[in-house]
């Protein structure tokens, strides 16, 4: 029987807060315009990243694309990486348009701005929501179909408020614990709704691409795109394979001489001669049936061990930092000042929360090196002073705190 | 092994870490005969011996103060006479040479610059493996590279270049002798200090600085600082940067213990700033007033412009309170969870500490984090590698009679 690959790219970069002292409070409000040269520079940041990952993967992607009339795939891209490229590399975004074009690429819907707001304010959740619908129109000239939530955050919750916002289907990350003994490679509906899909990451097959592809003490390295190809025919019982992964994972994660761009271009061509083929996440839950009903009343997210909110809100500075934010809400909304509100929702990203997180920061691991903060707790007292002048801006204006 | 002082008649770290560590290699098995300068009783130590050095004619050497002070020697005859530090470092090297013609041992472990000649002399009468231990060097002291006083600098040198082997306490150090002294990095190990938790007395009764704490409990925040006022600690900048957090947070006080000759310069900066009422300058300190500086602080800040470890770090987390230290510090290498901020940079050094003293969450997140750091390290990792050094030096060496013991 043929089987499907569901390849689910997630495009994003959050507008870093720049070493913003208490010596700018109340001075200047360019939070997130550092020097170039700095670390947290969201201008150098993007250009680097342009250069390794979105380039040359989105030149095999529409070379894919072109060669092969069955290969298709879905990109979520968030707002704040869109508004980084039409200012800083307006070329790459051009990239991107150049493969929807193609009509096989699928942009998933999401929070515009990356953001955690659906667990604490469902009206400042809606508007992101739909502020990336309408850039997603803009630039794309599509309409979003399918949900994700920022980190993959699912619970029964979500999956209810997209059913009933008309969604087709909602992604959420293949966690055993709530599979049980249930397979992520079909499609499920979520509990307590009607109409919509649920599609479930195959953590194990992303994260070999995603994690381990470049490991060399890794008993399956080097890992190739038949070798790959041939592990999923040979899986009994599968519908499809939900392969989420972030887009940077292409030559940001795993570095151009990994061999990641050869394996990314040989495995369609590889896939298809097995009579497989791919669909965009649209695509999945409307042709395959689903084959049981998931339930998930806690939260589960995409990351680390835990799958849990935990890297983002585990700790006091980061419940403090985003209760402090979410607090400001009415008062910032009520100024109708669009730059303030910008920057409001722009201190949301959640990977503002991420660099405060402290869970492995003795272990010196990978959280280190996305965050370009020396500790958690340099970046805490960034965010803090940005969130101390957001205030005095509001006391400014003769709001009361 | 060769030791200038030991608590509780020490001025500094120094001390507390040649007991600390002689404790934990005893534990695992070393016979150490600890040789000091001068004369005391050092209750509760049963795990090695302590023996003073002195010349011939001397029945008692008495410390008379902090480290940089001179000694009173007792004559026989009753006579006292007073001696400088390097005239001091020379009679220890007297005494040190007649010692090791009559004692037995393996290697000779010699701490810091003082007993730099002692132990050279030793080496060259007993024909054992001498491995110096730096805490911190001249240059380190003086503030500047390249800088200190000549004499001193061509010891530490001569040892360097006779040792057998060098430990430094820190990757800090390390770089720094190799920078300063030329010397190859292969011939040196690095074994960091600790601060023992079951070292930690328990807090007894109210804390010692009952104004402070009191003033908590109105809202205010308490900074310290614990440590010799001397260039080398960076203090001038602290209070530069302290100005800043009381323009910000008028509810701060900052808490200075200990006492060098940088005392009067910085208790007329603090009133020229105008932060007179903020800062508490409270003298050198020891046992529960001491300890309870720690306690009753937000946070501990060691602004040195070049510290070789930073015990004093390590005691702060372990009383309790979360640390803002140098980056030009050993103690930054050993823990993360940690403010960090290059001693020149008084701005940044402010914006931390306002954000501690606004944001109880950060404090307590930080401190934590730390202690867990704190908790997960120990003297015995250090003992380890030590008696490793050990046994690489002492073993494989002709078994050789002591230069002297024919005579």
């Amino acid at each position: 029987m043929s089987k499907t690959i569901a390849l689910y790219l997630h495009v994003h970069q959050p507008f870093r807060v720049r070493h913003y002292t208490v010596f700018d409070i109340a001075q200047n409000h360019g939070y997130f315009d550092a020097d170039y040269d700095d670390r947290t520079s969201n201008e150098r940041i993007i250009h680097k990243v342009a250069e390794k990952s979105y380039l040359p993967t989105n030149e095999r992607l529409l070379k894919l694309l072109q060669t092969h009339p069955e290969f298709r795939l879905s990109l979520s891209i968030t707002g704040t990486v869109i508004e980084q490229l039409e200012r800083w590399a307006p070329h790459v975004l051009q990239s991107f348009q150049e493969l929807t074009k193609t009509g096989r690429v699928e942009i998933v819907g999401e929070t515009y701005h990356h953001s955690l707001a659906f667990f604490y304010s469902r009206q400042e959740f809606e508007t992101q929501v739909r502020m990336h619908r309408e850039k997603v129109q803009a630039i794309f000239g599509q309409t979003p179909q399918v949900f994700r939530n920022t980190e993959l955050a699912y619970n029964n919750d979500l999956a209810y408020w997209a059913d009933q916002a008309g969604y087709k289907a909602i992604l959420a990350e293949g966690w055993d614990k709530v599979l049980g003994w249930r397979s992520p490679n079909y499609v499920y509906r979520p509990a307590y709704t009607e109409h919509i899909r649920l599609l479930m990451k195959n953590y194990r097959l992303s994260d070999d691409i995603a994690f381990r592809f470049g490991d060399q003490g890794w008993s399956c390295w080097p890992l190739t795109a038949d070798k790959f190809a041939h592990w999923l025919n040979s899986t009994d019982s599968a519908q499809i394979f939900n392969l989420f992964m972030d887009y940077e994972t292409f030559g940001e994660h795993q570095w151009h001489d990994s061999g990641i761009f050869d394996f990314l271009e040989r495995l369609p061509a590889e896939w298809l001669q097995g009579g497989n083929n791919f669909m965009t996440v649209s695509e999945a839950a409307h042709n395959l049936e689903p084959a049981d009903y998931i339930d998930v009343p806690h939260t589960i997210t995409w990351a680390d061990t835990e799958r849990d909110l935990s890297a983002w809100l585990g700790n006091n500075m980061q419940t403090s930092s985003i209760l402090g934010l979410y607090k400001l809400e009415d008062k910032i909304l009520a100024t109708n000042d669009l730059a303030l509100i910008e920057d409001w929702r722009r201190l949301q990203t959640s990977d503002h929360f991420y660099y405060m997180c402290t869970k492995w920061f003795n272990d010196g691991d990978i959280h280190a090196y996305f965050s370009p903060y020396d500790n958690p707790y340099d970046a805490f007292i960034a965010y803090t002073n940005a969130c101390h002048d957001l205030r005095y801006r509001l006391v400014q204006k003769g709001v009361q705190l | 092994m060769l030791g200038w002082e030991l608590p509780p008649h020490n001025s500094g770290g120094l001390g507390v870490a040649c007991y600390q560590l002689c404790k934990a290699l005893s534990k695992k098995g070393a016979d150490i005969e600890f040789v000091l300068p001068y004369t005391a009783e050092h209750p509760g130590v049963d795990f090695m011996r302590i023996r003073a050095a002195h010349p011939q004619d001397v029945e008692q050497v008495l410390k008379s103060g902090i480290a940089y002070d001179s000694f009173k020697y007792v004559k026989y005859s009753g006579e006292t006479q007073y001696v400088d530090l390097f005239g001091q470092s020379a009679m220890y090297e007297e005494a040190i040479d007649r010692l090791v013609r009559l004692a037995s041992f393996d290697v000779i472990h010699a701490h810091d610059w003082l007993t730099c000649r002692a132990a050279i002399r030793a080496k060259m009468a007993s024909g054992k493996p001498l491995i110096v231990h730096f805490h911190s060097i001249e240059a380190d002291r003086s503030g500047q590279p390249m800088g200190g006083n000549p004499l001193v600098r061509e010891i530490e040198n001569l040892a360097l270049t006779l040792a057998d082997n060098i430990i430094a306490v820190s990757q800090y150090t390390k770089d720094a002798i190799v920078r300063e002294y030329g010397i190859p990095a292969d011939k040196i190990e690095v074994v960091h200090n600790h601060s023992d938790p079951a070292s930690l007395m328990p807090e007894e009764g109210a804390n010692a600085y009952r104004y402070l704490t009191e003033m908590r409990k109105l809202g205010y925040r308490v900074i310290t600082n614990v440590g010799r006022l001397t260039i080398q600690k960076g203090l001038t900048n602290l209070l530069r940067a302290f100005q800043m957090v009381v323009e910000r947070a008028p509810k701060t006080f900052l808490l200075i213990v200990g006492a060098g000759e940088q005392r009067n310069e910085l208790v007329q900066l603090a009133a020229d700033l105008g932060i007179g009422q903020n800062v508490l300058f409270v003298g050198f300190q020891r046992g529960k007033q001491w300890r309870d500086a720690y306690s009753a602080a937000d946070l501990f800040v060691m602004p040195s412009v070049s510290e070789p470890f930073g015990l004093t770090a390590l005691e702060a987390i372990g009383y309790g309170t979360p640390v803002l230290i140098s980056k030009q510090s050993g103690v930054s290498e050993m823990i993360h969870n940690a403010l960090k901020v290059d001693f020149w940079d008084i701005h940044e050094m402010a914006n931390k500490m306002v954000a501690v003293v606004q944001q109880d969450v950060l404090r307590d997140e930080l401190h934590a984090n730390a202690y867990k750091e704190y908790l997960s390290h120990s003297w015995d990792e250090s003992a380890d590698k030590l008696l490793g050094i050990y046994d690489k030096q002492a073993v494989g060496r002709p078994v050789a009679e002591p230069a002297g013991a024919a005579a």
